[in-house]
């Protein structure tokens, strides 16, 4: 479909931005633009997606049988030890940067962040720490295989004794990741308080903005306590220190928690920009304003901050005495109130609405429903009763899963097909589109509902053979897996196919309330430049008819005619 | 966008973004982030010295206080020079400004000097138990704080030289001297910690 006012040459004039095909090479440049940097980090955490994404297909291969017959106990301790770590630090937190470096400037109006080339030195660590990392493969006695959470004392043993192990590459990856993720944290909270369009006070803000806002400073407070213990654990491992040794006077239980202190809130600084996700779409494709916007706003602080003081359920099995556990019980249930607040409102929302069934949509819907399920085994496993029984089983996994892929993956992958045509300027295919969903959804749900039986039945985590009464389990579990990894096929046939050659998207195809949408379609290199829009009413004004902005019909137009 | 209806435009106000400008508020949230790295370490500590069965390493009786109370008064009084070398900076001042600047530095200086002779004399090494291990890591992470402001404000130095440099307002200086300030902060604590809390149970 060519349109006829079309010519390169003049587009390329215009707005030489990202999606223009003639300018891909800037991808591959430090480039300062945030655009550019939002969609290196989309595109670098996809392609660690699909190592990840492999890591746990040999995996489930392995488990598909009884017996360790694929590859070796040795070996399979490595596998999942890099799942995990790819998965996070590689996949999850890049991708979701990739979010905020596309959204919070154009949300809020800014022509970029507040610190370009902080921000750019900060996507150029992730290549070097994903080199470090994937280089620990091809060390003597091969990757760390401590678990992701590298729970001394296992991890600093040293048996074949050199100085550059698999831990030792673990840990100076996962400290370049911290640093990069800092770099990225400061850069986001200084852009979203002080480069918001003139009009947009804080509770003018989309939810998206709040959500990463909130989830940023989690970072900030979180983060150093973990590159606290891992310099600890560096120094256990490599320079004969004994923090963390017993048979030096260590304690192995600070390392957990200065690990959990900082791992549990990750798990939010994942979820929380996903919950801004949800509330975006569900409002655009539900035509209502969203249901409670101040409350939804405000819990998302209120999580960061429950999300500080939870972390010891994580160790309900580590020692931990009975009044903390008490403690650490109240305050994990706790957390269930923000959440639910959320997922009320988007019930609310929905409640009533002219609802779209587009793609983004459907893996909103599906992702909202497994949310609510890893949000009740949560609760489950939050109460030391129950977890003292089923901790370190597959119940614990199906769980985490459930909200990391089933949930935040789910988030991302709606978010990805809702923003492509605003950042690409290409339509994707929504057929495509629906078959990736169906496959992802009946995959994931084959793969991690049945594991919570496992993890009843008593199956443990972490093993490369088990006991033949679970592998019915497994057997659908591993066939589910299998359909999620054939998934990515449709998913990066839509995404290249209709960045090279899809129809054009016009600014606002879903006619979408919001800043970004008043952009052109993939927006120029500085956004709104020096004219921006003052921004006059709430966010999400469907079917109100207010306009969003002072004199809204001539943004709209200038984007129309860019 | 030439071609955007002139009706539209009539009574159109662009709106402004600041560009640039936004440095203090940057350093300042990396600050309060980088003490949680600071209060990491301080808690680890205190717990593994209060669960420690021992804490001391054999045939060390405990800390030498002397030399690091001066290294202390050393530290802490340079912070008020260095905020009286702003208060010059202010009044644009730049002779007075790099003379208390200069003077911040050389005290700075001498309190690494002293760290260096403390643990040059230490009976005691960084594998010599929990209590040699957390030693050195705090003190070190501490002492590696003090270089990085040295370094700093020599670069503020280099660049008060610039011509009409601080013409337009002084950001560095400032984040560096709040730099400062926040790692003799961080010395008190830790003083307290390892030298005035000796005793254990």
């Amino acid at each position: 479909m060519t349109s006829t006012n079309y010519d390169p040459r003049v587009l390329k004039a215009l707005h030489p931005v990202p999606g223009a095909p003639d300018n891909w090479k800037r991808f591959f440049t430090f480039n300062t633009d945030a655009k550019v940097i939002g969609i290196q980090y989309i595109a670098l955490a996809l392609f660690f997606l699909l190592v990840g994404g492999l890591l746990a297909m040999v995996m489930r291969g392995e488990l598909i049988t009884p017996p360790a017959d694929l590859v070796d106990p040795t070996v399979y301790n490595g596998l999942y030890t890099m799942h995990g770590t790819v998965m996070l630090f590689l996949f999850l937190f890049p991708i979701l940067n990739g979010f905020n470096n596309l959204l919070i400037p154009t949300m809020i109006g800014a022509p970029d962040m507040a610190f370009p080339k902080v921000n750019a030195a900060a996507f150029w660590i992730v290549p070097v720490f994903g080199v470090v990392l994937l280089a620990s493969f091809f060390v003597p006695g091969g990757p760390a295989s401590a678990g992701w959470w590298s729970y001394p004392p296992v991890s600093i043993q040293n048996p074949l004794g050199h100085f550059i192990n698999g831990e030792f590459l673990w840990i100076l990856a996962v400290a370049l990741s911290g640093v990069s993720s800092i770099m990225g944290a400061v850069n986001f909270v200084t852009t979203i308080i002080r480069m918001r369009a003139p009009g947009m006070g804080f509770f003018r803000m989309p939810v998206f903005v709040w959500t990463a806002w909130a989830a940023q400073t989690l970072q900030l407070i979180g983060l150093p306590a973990l590159t606290g213990g891992a310099i600890m654990l560096l120094f256990d491992l490599s320079f004969g220190t004994s923090f963390f040794r017993p048979e030096g006077g260590g304690d192995p239980v600070l390392y957990q928690h200065f690990f959990w202190f900082y791992s549990h809130p990750a798990v939010y600084v994942m979820v929380l920009p996903v919950f801004g996700i949800f509330s975006e779409l569900i409002t655009v494709y539900s035509r209502k304003p969203l249901f409670g916007y101040k409350f939804v706003a405000l819990a998302s602080f209120v999580i960061t901050f429950l999300g500080l003081i939870v972390w010891v359920h994580h160790m309900f099995y580590s020692g931990t005495p009975q009044w903390m556990r008490n403690i650490f019980i109240v305050t994990t249930m706790l957390i269930a109130v923000p959440t639910g607040v959320k997922v009320f409102a988007w019930l609310g929302t929905l409640w009533g609405g002219k609802i779209r069934l587009t793609t983004p949509m459907l893996f909103v819907l599906g992702g909202l429903v497994n949310f609510i399920l890893g949000g009740i085994t949560g609760i489950m496993l939050g109460t030391a009763p129950v977890d003292i029984h089923v901790g370190n089983t597959y119940f614990v996994v199906a769980h985490f899963h459930y909200v990391i892929f089933n949930t935040i993956g789910f988030g991302i992958f709606a978010g990805i097909y809702h923003w492509f045509p605003k950042f690409t300027g290409r339509m994707y295919y929504e057929g495509l589109g629906k078959v990736h969903f169906l496959l992802t959804f009946i995959g994931a749900t084959l793969n991690w509902l049945p594991l919570h039986w496992a993890g009843l039945y008593g199956m443990p985590r972490r093993v490369a053979s088990y006991d033949p009464e679970f592998a019915i389990w497994n057997v659908v579990a591993s066939i589910g897996a299998f359909m999620v990894g054939v998934a990515a096929i449709p998913f990066i046939l839509n995404i290249v196919s209709s960045w090279a050659r899809g129809a054009k998207a016009p600014p606002n195809p879903w006619n979408a309330i919001g800043l970004e949408w008043l952009l052109p379609s993939p927006p120029p290199a500085e956004n709104f430049e020096d004219d921006v829009p003052t921004v006059i009413s709430a966010p999400y004004g469907y079917g109100l008819g207010q306009p969003l902005v002072e004199d809204e019909e001539y943004y709209v137009r200038r984007a129309l005619e860019a | 966008m030439t071609t955007t209806n002139p009706d539209l435009q009539l009574n159109h106000r662009p709106g402004h973004i600041k560009h640039d400008g936004h440095n203090l508020t940057g350093f300042i949230i990396f600050l309060c982030s980088e003490s949680i790295i600071f209060l990491a370490f301080f808690s680890g500590f205190a717990l593994l010295k209060i669960t420690a069965p021992e804490w001391l390493p054999e045939g060390v009786e405990g800390l030498e206080t002397r030399l690091p109370l001066i290294n202390t008064v050393v530290l802490v009084s340079s912070s008020f020079v260095a905020y009286f070398a702003e208060r010059y900076l202010h009044k644009e001042n730049l002779w007075g400004f790099r003379a208390l600047w200069l003077l911040t530095m050389a005290m700075g200086t001498y309190f690494v000097y002293g760290q260096y002779v403390e643990w040059s004399e230490l009976p005691f090494s960084l594998s010599s138990g929990v209590f040699g291990g957390t030693f050195y890591l705090l003190t070190g992470f501490h002492g590696l704080h003090v270089i990085t402001g040295i370094l700093l404000m020599s670069l503020m130095l280099y660049r008060s030289f610039l011509p009409n440099n601080y013409a337009k307002g002084e950001m560095g200086v400032t984040a560096v001297s709040l730099f400062w300030h926040f790692v003799d902060v961080i010395w008190i604590i830790l003083y307290i910690l390892i030298y005035v809390w000796q005793r254990t149970t």
